[in-house]
């Protein structure tokens, strides 16, 4: 389990994180969505002992995250938005390095190296050296090596970005079955539809607060179920319906210049912020 | 104690897979020395009964072991700035002493590496020189105080760029005034009393008399391993700043 209250991050002049408070359940993949400076990698850089917060508490599974840092680091695991593979060394060789990190025994080291490259289908490349790899195979090397230690928790900043959609579905499939084990879930993303497919519960960060959470289905139930997109003077406007009937009366109205769809996310955060979360 | 094996571990891995390459770059900054400062213009020349050869060669012993030492700065900053695999090691239950502990041993080892070659070239040009117990003592400690420093430093520093810039104000200089190729005592009093405030003038000191088998200079041993001391506490502190 994961919480965190009141949690602030000040840097210099840019207050990053105003006051956050969260709660994460066991066993939940839960996704933290926000544009680019929302605060969400400010975040999970503090939830995983990268940056220091100003002010609040965090815990992860009960382990307080500065007074028992060293228990709740073992209780989790991160897949960082930036790749940081040691592109000198082999698969095998970043994987077992992170084994080391936390005190893994040898046998465990070999064993959970060859479990977790079958696990993420890339057993093939565990002799090539790191940067032979495509985006793709980094990425489930990332979060092979996450997994390493069997943690509870797993943190993923961002963990398609770049990626092509077909590989980018391969992760979420991945992703899931994470979740299945029975391993917390915390996501971060600002591709909306990747937390509509995956996540149990969303919140929606900005500029450092939480303005909305929820399941996805009941953020976006609240708003009505179909959405109907309309260009007018050179700009475009959404209109929300509770049912396609009451749409389709409106669109008895327009020629051309229309596009009616289900509601998605994107739409709750667009109506709560006026922000387009893909920035 | 495991994590400190970790990081320590990793900087080896990573210098096997870059032996030949680090072998080579190690030996040449000596071999031109030697070929330009030993062989072409200390030919003839004797520094206290001995020759220029045998007074050059522990004093490249104790620049080397510096700069190698000191290298391990860069490996810190490529693993900081470019790689972000310092985020994985932060993000790992270890702590900071071990990390730190690990970076000086591995920046201990690339020295200890660069001091063979140089040993290796002197016995090649027939230079006999003693490498006793009291020669081994004195490099170790001047690796640690500049391996310490090093990774005090990087964590300091904005980018690889501020790296280098530390690297060509105080490394460089240090090289060429510490000892390494002239005698200190030989310059004016002001100036010896400046060069008295380098590490690296003591090493040297330590080193040579070691080597030409003289008396050691307990003063000067005491003296690095207490800037040493220092040096590693105050890199604790930085790494433990370096969170954001």
């Amino acid at each position: 389990m994961i919480r965190f209250e009141n949690l602030r991050k000040r840097y210099k002049q840019v207050e990053a994180l105003k006051g956050v408070s969260l709660r994460v359940n066991e066993g939940e993949l839960f996704a933290y969505l926000g544009p680019n400076g929302s605060g969400k990698t400010t975040t999970i850089k503090i939830l995983t002992g990268l940056a220091a917060a100003s002010e609040g508490d965090a815990w992860l599974n009960g382990f307080h995250i500065e007074r028992e840092s060293i228990q709740a680091k073992r209780q989790c695991g991160v897949a960082p938005q930036s790749i940081n593979l040691d592109n000198e060394l082999t698969v095998r060789e970043n994987l077992d390095f992170h084994g080391k990190l936390f005190e893994m025994p040898r046998r465990e080291r070999v064993q959970r190296i060859h479990e977790l490259l079958e696990y993420v289908e890339i057993a093939d490349r565990i002799n090539s050296a790191a940067k032979a790899l495509s985006g793709g195979m980094r990425r489930r090397v990332m979060i092979a090596r996450a997994l390493m230690h069997s943690p509870r928790i797993l943190f993923l900043d961002e963990p398609t970005v770049g990626l092509d959609p077909a590989i980018r579905r391969r992760i979420w499939s991945l992703v899931k079955k994470i979740q299945q084990s029975g391993t917390t879930i915390f996501l971060t993303t600002h591709y909306i539809e990747e937390a509509e497919f995956l996540a149990d519960r969303v919140a929606f960060l900005d500029e450092g607060r939480i303005v909305a959470l929820d399941t996805p289905q009941n953020l976006m139930e609240a708003m009505g179920a179909w959405a109907l997109d309309r260009v007018r003077d050179g700009g475009m406007e959404t209109f929300y319906f509770r049912d396609r009937e009451e749409a389709q009366k409106h669109i008895a109205e327009y020629q051309a210049g229309f596009s009616l769809r289900r509601i998605n996310l994107e739409d709750v955060f667009i109506s709560l912020t006026g922000k387009k979360v893909i920035t | 104690m495991s994590g400190m094996l970790a990081i320590y571990q990793r900087e080896l891995l990573i210098l096997r897979k870059r032996l030949f390459r680090q072998l080579a770059s190690m030996s040449v900054s000596p071999l031109l020395y030697l070929v330009a400062f030993g062989l072409g213009m200390g030919r003839g020349v004797s520094v206290g009964g001995h020759s220029y050869l045998e007074f050059l060669i522990p004093g490249l012993v104790a620049m080397n072991s510096m700069m190698q030492s000191f290298a391990i700065a860069s490996e810190i900053n490529i693993a900081r700035f470019y790689w972000h695999i310092f985020e994985e090691i932060q993000a790992a239950p270890i702590r900071n002493i071990s990390y730190i502990t690990g970076e000086v041993l591995a920046g201990i080892t690339r020295a200890l590496f660069s001091v063979a070659l140089i040993i290796l070239i002197a016995v090649l040009s027939g230079v006999s020189l003693s490498y006793n117990i009291y020669f081994w003592f004195a490099v170790v400690l001047n690796s640690f105080v500049f391996a310490s420093l090093a990774v005090g430093l990087a964590m300091l520093v904005k980018s690889h760029s501020d790296q280098a810039l530390l690297t060509n104000f105080f490394i460089t200089p240090m090289a060429f005034l510490g000892g390494t190729f002239f005698p200190v005592d030989k310059m004016p009093e002001w100036a010896q009393y400046i060069l008295y405030f380098l590490p690296l003038t003591h090493a040297s000191k330590a080193i040579r008399a070691a080597a030409l088998g003289d008396p050691p200079t307990f003063s000067s041993y005491l003296l690095l391993a207490s800037l040493g001391t220092v040096l590693f506490v105050l890199a604790f502190h930085c790494v433990n700043r370096a969170r954001e």
